[in-house]
């Protein structure tokens, strides 16, 4: 059995790994609420976002230059994206879009490959970030309870954005139900391009704040876009709660699994993406009617 | 070879030119490309690609995760073979199979519960869980990272002739082999009522399911014969390479796949074929390019997004849709002469008997009570009763919102009532689902026309028959989806009936509205229901057309029970035997068109002061 102290420090894993999830997941909970697009290149916009950072800390000791340079990367990623390719798949079938994203995803990430080249590369941590700290009953990675912390000022902004302002209201509204909203007035194709946007800038941050986490390497997104498409079917599509309770679960589900058994800690998330899906098909938090 | 003709030759032309291609391309990658190799590895992902053709390119169902069925089959087949447990290659392969298709149908069961987007998720992550699977928690069996080496070629024996498939040629000929056993038995489900079956639900699933197939059903089925190709072609991988990579698990393998179909062309056969030859010649020749070898997949990438962009269709997909209109589809080749008597016509298209439970005295073709519905606080239809007896034409009259289209998808079990009973000729049918309400001789025709568009006018009219003649699922895949007579004779009755002859072999995007409206109809006669819901036929008509349905109707009413929601006040008038008014989801009135006409109740709350006939 795991002591105390090995199962704490694991469950702390849990809430940080758990937290870039639910980032990351709800950029691509939004973007498919809104939008009804599922966006493949999600993973490979959180890779650009690691690989900014690998750029910015390699060169300067600069966290903040990171998270600005990132998301400003992902917003102009982002925006071209959708301005160039996906608003033109708005009305296509949902396969067409999927596949599109996918094509999309597989050329950035060969993009990168081909500048930076297909090996591993580490990041360093900002100053701030390293060494230990002491939590009482165990000593934990500096960076990792800093990650927590920024990430949760993120989501808490992220809240702020869709439940406390005009935007956020038309997008929840948008996700109820687009054809009303647009009857009412509201051009939702330009509300579309903002959320494109918003959601790859969240995926790109999370990418820079998980980079020195990790090392950086070309195709590092994608199982995060897997476990990203794991939160949002436990958490329920569209749901911005649904994508932060599902992103935390899943985090902790991989990390306390693999305190008994590494080896089973991917299957156990696929197992718990399969309970919910007989037992409550439309996720946690999700509501019925869209597919 | 004396039954050679003509129709026969061109339903065998396809395998013809695949044997020959299989005998000739060899030699061209061989002299050109330096080895024969090349093109076995395109065969292998043709194998693994004619299933998931099926899949996507027939059904629609676009799946992430195939590459777990195609690391399962191929997996077990080398493990069974490198464990020593089988000695028998043929057997290993049948084992590794067996297994991919036992694993997809767990995998399909869950899958399937959601559709589009969730679809394509759940695969995916299914894919990625199997991967892991190998990985590690299985690593003792299928050596984790390093695959399993040395998995032997098959060879067969006769007599003291003894020839191995080991080696460059030989191989060749064994992953041919099956290509071309694959591809013949592909072709037959294509043509098969199952292949008519996929495609409907392809383009209108919600329809395909009121047409009496069970749609659930047959993806699981499409699910798993596409697994069964995958693992067959993982089983050549493992034996081609003498070596299975744990690679055919993961994510890129059955990204691979989907663009190796998509840039060949979805709906094909041949596409993900073609798809794979693009993909993995332009790969050996990139690599010889100096500076952009490094960017072969950066190029791939970039042919999905433009070809998806501006060529949704693929390569053979295009091919295949400049060639398919100048020749247009052939009629069916069963299909007896013109029925150009009426009484004929009316015996075929009369209702076929209901099996009714066997009391007398004869039930009521219809019995509602009390059937109730609310959304949310809404109150739809509130405590509903009706009784039909065979034959009667009834209306069902209302302003709009009294819940006449509610009350219609409750009794054609579109939508399941929260309480109440619905006697279906003396059968309880308030627990069953639309497909059954079909199966059991009620059919509807909706207000907005639900027709497959892609299909043409006789193949629409196909998929109503075949759903009431073969059942709710049946794999006839070795039969014709024309070779049902009666369903052809019935067919071409009704195509004659609607007027629709002449357009009865162009696809139904051609046609003009009010054509559309008859075969809209036509999809409600065709299985010869005998309980039949008419939900605003005459909606956006013009007065000429109107009159035409009104008569069609008419012919079409003889032996049959009939509900008709219509706003046309002097249609429903005519028509009806006995109307019901409907009144914020209450029955407000029922009587003869003459008791409706005078009641004073429903002038107030309906007609107004609107002159009656």
């Amino acid at each position: 059995m795991p002591t105390l102290p090995q199962f704490l420090s694991q469950a702390f894993n849990g809430i940080a790994l758990g937290s870039l999830l639910a980032l990351i997941a709800s950029g691509l909970s939004i973007i498919l609420g809104t939008l009804g697009v599922l966006n493949f290149a999600h993973g490979a916009m959180f890779m650009l976002g690691a690989y900014t950072a690998f750029v910015v800390l390699g060169h300067w000791d600069s966290f903040a230059a990171a998270l600005a340079l990132g998301a400003v990367v992902l917003v102009l990623v982002g925006l071209v994206t959708e301005r160039g390719l996906i608003r033109f798949y708005y009305s296509r079938p949902k396969e067409d879009q999927i596949l599109v994203t996918f094509g999309l995803g597989i050329m950035m990430i060969e993009a990168v490959r081909y500048v930076f080249g297909s090996l591993s590369q580490p990041v360093p941590l900002p100053s701030w970030g390293r060494g230990i700290v002491n939590l009482g009953f165990f000593i934990y990675p500096l960076y990792r309870v800093e990650v927590i912390g920024i990430v949760a000022v993120l989501l808490f902004s992220f809240y702020l954005l869709l439940y406390r302002t005009r935007i956020g209201l038309v997008v929840r509204a948008g996700i109820e139900d687009p054809l009303m909203v647009e009857l009412l007035g509201t051009h939702v194709r330009r509300v579309f391009m903002v959320v494109f946007t918003i959601g790859a800038m969240a995926a790109g941050i999370a990418g820079v704040i998980y980079a020195p986490l990790a090392a950086v390497i070309p195709n590092m997104g994608e199982p995060f876009l897997v476990q990203c498409f794991v939160v949002v079917v436990i958490g329920g599509l569209g749901s911005f709660p649904g994508a932060v309770v599902g992103g935390i679960v899943v985090g902790e589900i991989l990390s306390l699994t693999t305190l008994f058994d590494p080896s089973y800690a991917q299957a156990a998330i696929y197992a718990v993406m399969t309970l919910v899906l007989i037992v409550r098909p439309r996720g946690l938090f999700g509501t019925m009617g869209r597919a | 070879m004396g039954g050679l003709n003509a129709p026969r030759l061109r339903r065998w032309l396809p395998e013809i030119s695949m044997a020959v291609a299989l005998v000739i391309l060899p030699f061209v990658f061989d002299t050109w490309l330096g080895s024969v190799d090349l093109f076995t590895r395109i065969l292998i992902w043709g194998i693994f690609g004619l299933g998931f053709d099926l899949l996507f390119g027939r059904t629609g169902l676009l799946s992430f995760g195939q590459g777990a069925f195609y690391g399962t089959g191929g997996f077990v087949t080398a493990y069974l073979l490198t464990s020593g447990t089988l000695d028998n290659v043929w057997l290993a392969i049948a084992a590794g199979i067996a297994a991919a298709a036992a694993f997809s149908v767990f995998v399909g069961f869950l899958a399937l519960r959601r559709v589009g987007i969730y679809f394509a998720m759940i695969t995916l992550a299914f894919g990625e869980l199997s991967y892991f699977l190998e990985n590690s928690p299985l690593a003792k069996w299928t050596g984790g990272e390093n695959g399993l080496p040395g998995v032997p070629a098959p060879s067969i024996q006769i007599g003291g002739f003894d020839y191995s498939f080991a080696g460059s040629w030989p191989s060749y000929q064994l992953v041919a082999g099956f290509y071309f056993v694959g591809f013949v038995f592909a072709r037959f489900v294509v043509l098969s009522p199952v292949g008519s079956v996929l495609t409907a639900i392809r383009q209108n699933p919600e329809r395909t399911a009121a047409l009496g197939h069970d749609v659930r059903a047959y993806k699981l089925a499409v699910f798993v014969l596409a697994a069964v190709f995958a693992g067959c072609g993982g089983a050549m991988l493992g034996i081609f390479q003498s070596y299975m990579p744990p690679d055919a698990f993961t994510l890129d393998t059955s990204g691979q796949l989907v663009i190796q179909t998509v840039i060949g062309g979805a709906g094909t056969l041949i596409g993900p074929t073609v798809g794979a030859a693009i993909w993995l010649t332009l790969r050996d020749l990139l690599q010889l390019v100096p500076h952009v070898g490094e960017l072969w997949k950066f190029i791939l990438g970039f042919v999905l997004v433009v070809l998806i962009t501006f060529m949704p269709h693929g390569a053979v997909g295009t091919i295949v849709r400049l060639i398919s209109r100048s020749r247009p589809l052939p009629p069916a080749v069963t299909a007896s002469k013109r029925p150009e008597d009426a009484t004929a016509r009316e015996a075929l298209l009369a209702p076929l008997p209901a099996k009714a439970p066997i009391t007398t005295p004869a039930p009521l073709a219809l019995e509602v009570s009390d059937i109730s519905k609310a959304y949310g606080g809404i109150r739809a239809v509130e405590r509903v009763s009706l009784a039909l007896p065979e034959g009667r034409f009834h209306a069902i009259i209302g302003p709009n919102g009294a819940g006449k289209s509610t009350f219609l998808r409750l009794l054609a079990r579109e939508e399941t009532p929260d309480s109440g009973r619905i006697l279906l000729h003396g059968i309880d049918v308030a627990a069953a689902d639309v497909t059954a309400a079909y199966q059991a001789g009620m059919a509807k025709s909706y207000q907005i026309n639900q027709l497959f568009i892609e299909l043409t006018v006789r193949e629409n009219l196909r998929i109503g028959a075949l759903g009431r003649q073969r059942g709710r699922l049946r794999l006839d895949i070795f039969r014709s989806a024309n070779g049902f007579a009666k369903v052809e004779e019935v067919v071409a009755a009704l195509l004659e009936e609607l007027g629709l002859t002449g357009c009865a072999d162009v696809a139904v995007t051609t046609l003009a509205y009010g054509e559309k409206r008859r075969l809209e109809l036509g999809l409600a006669l065709v299985s010869r229901p005998s309980v039949l819901l008419l939900d605003e036929p005459l909606a956006g008509l013009s007065p000429a057309e109107r009159e035409g349905i009104k008569q069609l109707i008419r012919n079409l009413s003889k032996g049959r029970t009939i509900i008709l929601v219509e706003h046309d006040m002097d249609a429903v008038f005519e028509l009806a035997e006995r109307i019901t008014v409907l009144h914020e989801g209450r029955k407000l009135a029922e009587g003869t068109p003459k008791e409706i006409s005078n009641d004073p109740l429903v002038k107030q709350a309906y007609l107004g002061g609107m002159a009656t006939p």
